[in-house]
């Protein structure tokens, strides 16, 4: 599609938007009203004016409150990976479901794929939005769809040599694991007929892009969504692996200076915003991910024209995925108050174990604790892990540290250190 | 009864050092140190002429210091000496969390500390069935 008929397509998409959500959302008539603007643009470039849509209002308007159409017309609901106190509830009409089958349809086809595919899907089916996101995706695309979920590696590597899968999708640390089971296994998946992999959920890097490629013999394509903005589909790699393609028919990318909010020049890093120009269930305005990337400027060897963002290189916020999950280190902290003998002082720290990665929690064993034997500290650690995996919904390893051995920080502390790049990739 | 001072370490180097070199600075003097170890952490167990004044060093050093009370018992130097003594405390149903021990210097016996969950009844127990159980100051006359 020619530019000007994409942006004459996504300012029409636009208005609409705007109508709707102002006359069925109470929260974005208050957001239009309060900022004195009204629910219309006569350009694109309108739209930096109008208010910003941040995780909070989703949250505040738990479960439902922002739902833009009765619910009668809502057809399923998925929720953010987010855990207890940050979940939120995304819903799809029947025409969302069916948009963003074909966004991902679209998906799989830029990565190479076609009807005679066949797409083994090892995202997670429920709410979290990948599994079920890919499966419809597959399906429209006609490609054969084999819903195997997450999990179970070894009957992964089984399905995957048996039904002769051509296309794998799932997170990126889930393939090495997968690469890896069948070498252990003494399974040679590049001998195999898989030729693809759709990898999304979670950050990772152009080295551990070359990892999966090496070890599982398959062309490895980033993709990128986010369950507000719709789930997995809302820009993807083309097989030359240079950047993701938005697809701009659906959502309208904004990059912006975090700080400012204004707008960067094409090429420079920010805060990515979306707004959702066709979605009816929950229509978002200039939602703000707090993913920074930035446009790759250019046409792509491919001969689409949707503009491509780079990979995601970091958070605005201090939220951090593992394995899918999103976690905010505040809310370990939470965890940690409640527990007596150790105290509320801790790090994250992330490091690569072979090519996983791998979270360990460093808490300071407290002044009051009564400990006289190893089994006494041992129990204290399991307490810690249980404690956080049960309110984090993710298992993190807990290392007891001695009191203020953590670093104390006068301003905002480092509750994270990264050392995956450092060392063994 | 014996007071003993457990402190939590952590496996790094100069950690050890660091503890003994607190309490050296504030005078206090060892008797017993004993080092248990996991793959993450250790537990150092003490015993010291002035336990109160060694809390307060290594307290004031940073570490995670707790005190609680173990059994010393002076066992003879012969074999089945300790086995005695071990008979004793499971023939009051006690079990033994953990034990250790070290020789007196000038005696022909070793000095065993035991960790038991009713320190009152083991004690008892060994006291009837002619045991020495020393006390703190004990201990430290052994050394003298």
């Amino acid at each position: 599609m020619a530019r000007p008929d994409l942006e004459a397509l996504q300012l029409e998409r636009l208005n609409a938007l705007l109508a709707r959500v102002y006359a069925n959302v109470p929260t974005y008539r208050a957001k239009f009203d309060q900022a004195g603007v009204a629910p219309v643009v006569s350009g694109l470039e309108g739209l930096a004016d109008l208010p910003f849509t941040v995780k909070d209002d989703l949250r505040q308007a738990y479960p439902y409150g922002m739902f833009a159409v009765p619910q009668s017309e809502i057809v399923r609901v998925h929720s953010s990976s987010g855990t207890t106190g940050q979940i939120t509830v995304v819903g799809y009409t029947a025409a969302d479901i069916s948009n963003w089958a074909d966004l991902m349809a679209r998906t799989i086809a830029s990565a190479g794929g076609t009807a005679d595919d066949i797409v083994q899907i090892a995202y997670g089916y429920g709410l979290f939005t990948g599994g079920l996101g890919a499966h419809y995706g597959a399906e429209r695309l006609g490609a054969t769809a084999i819903p195997i979920s997450g999990g179970n590696t070894k009957r992964q590597v089984q399905v995957l040599k048996d039904f002769g899968t051509t296309i794998l999708a799932c997170t990126p640390s889930y393939a090495l694991l997968i690469g890896e089971t069948a070498t252990e296994m003494g399974i040679d998946i590049r001998e195999l007929p898989i030729r693809a992999g759709i990898f999304g959920a979670e950050p990772w890097s152009e080295s551990m892009r070359t990892q999966i490629e090496e070890i599982l013999g398959l062309k490895a394509i980033d993709i990128y969504g986010l369950s507000e903005v719709m789930g997995p589909g809302v820009a993807a790699e083309c097989t030359e692996q240079h950047g993701l393609h938005v697809n701009e028919d659906h959502f309208i990318i904004e990059i912006l200076d975090p700080e400012t909010l204004r707008p960067v020049p094409d090429g420079e890093q920010g805060e990515v915003v979306f707004t959702t120009i066709t979605k009816q269930g929950i229509p978002l305005v200039r939602y703000r991910t707090r993913d920074i990337s930035r446009i790759v400027t250019g046409e792509c060897a491919c001969g689409r024209t949707f503009r491509r963002m780079e990979r995601i290189t970091g958070r605005t916020d201090d939220m951090l995925i593992i394995r899918g999950v999103n976690v905010y280190p505040s809310q370990i902290e939470q965890v940690l108050v409640g527990i007596p003998g150790v105290a509320p002082h801790y790090q994250v720290v992330l490091s690569k174990r072979g090519s996983m990665d791998h979270v360990e929690v460093h808490v300071e064993v407290g002044h009051d604790v009564s400990f006289d034997e190893v089994k006494t500290l041992e129990r204290l650690r399991n307490r810690v892990a249980a404690e956080i995996a049960s309110s984090l919904a993710v298992n993190l390893a807990v290392k007891l540290v001695e009191p203020k051995s953590i670093q104390r920080s006068e301003g905002k502390a480092k509750r994270v250190v990264d050392l995956r790049n450092e060392g063994s990739e | 009864m014996v007071m003993q001072l457990t402190v939590f370490l952590e496996n790094s180097p100069g950690r050890l050092a660091g503890l003994t070199r607190a309490l050296g600075d504030s005078g206090v003097n060892m008797r017993a140190l004993m080092v248990a170890d996991t793959a993450e952490f250790g537990i150092v167990r003490i015993i010291c002429d002035r336990p109160d004044t060694a809390r307060r060093a290594l307290e004031a050093a940073g570490f995670s210091v707790s005190v609680g009370n173990v059994i010393a018992v002076e066992v003879p130097d012969r074999p089945g000496g300790l086995a005695d003594v071990l008979e004793v405390i499971g023939g009051v149903g006690a079990n033994v969390e953990y034990a250790y021990c070290f020789v007196e210097p000038n005696g022909n016996s070793a000095i065993d500390v035991f960790r038991v969950e009713d320190v009152a009844a083991v004690t008892e127990a060994l006291r009837r069935a002619g045991m020495r159980v020393l006390n703190e100051d004990e201990i430290y006359a052994t050394g003298s």
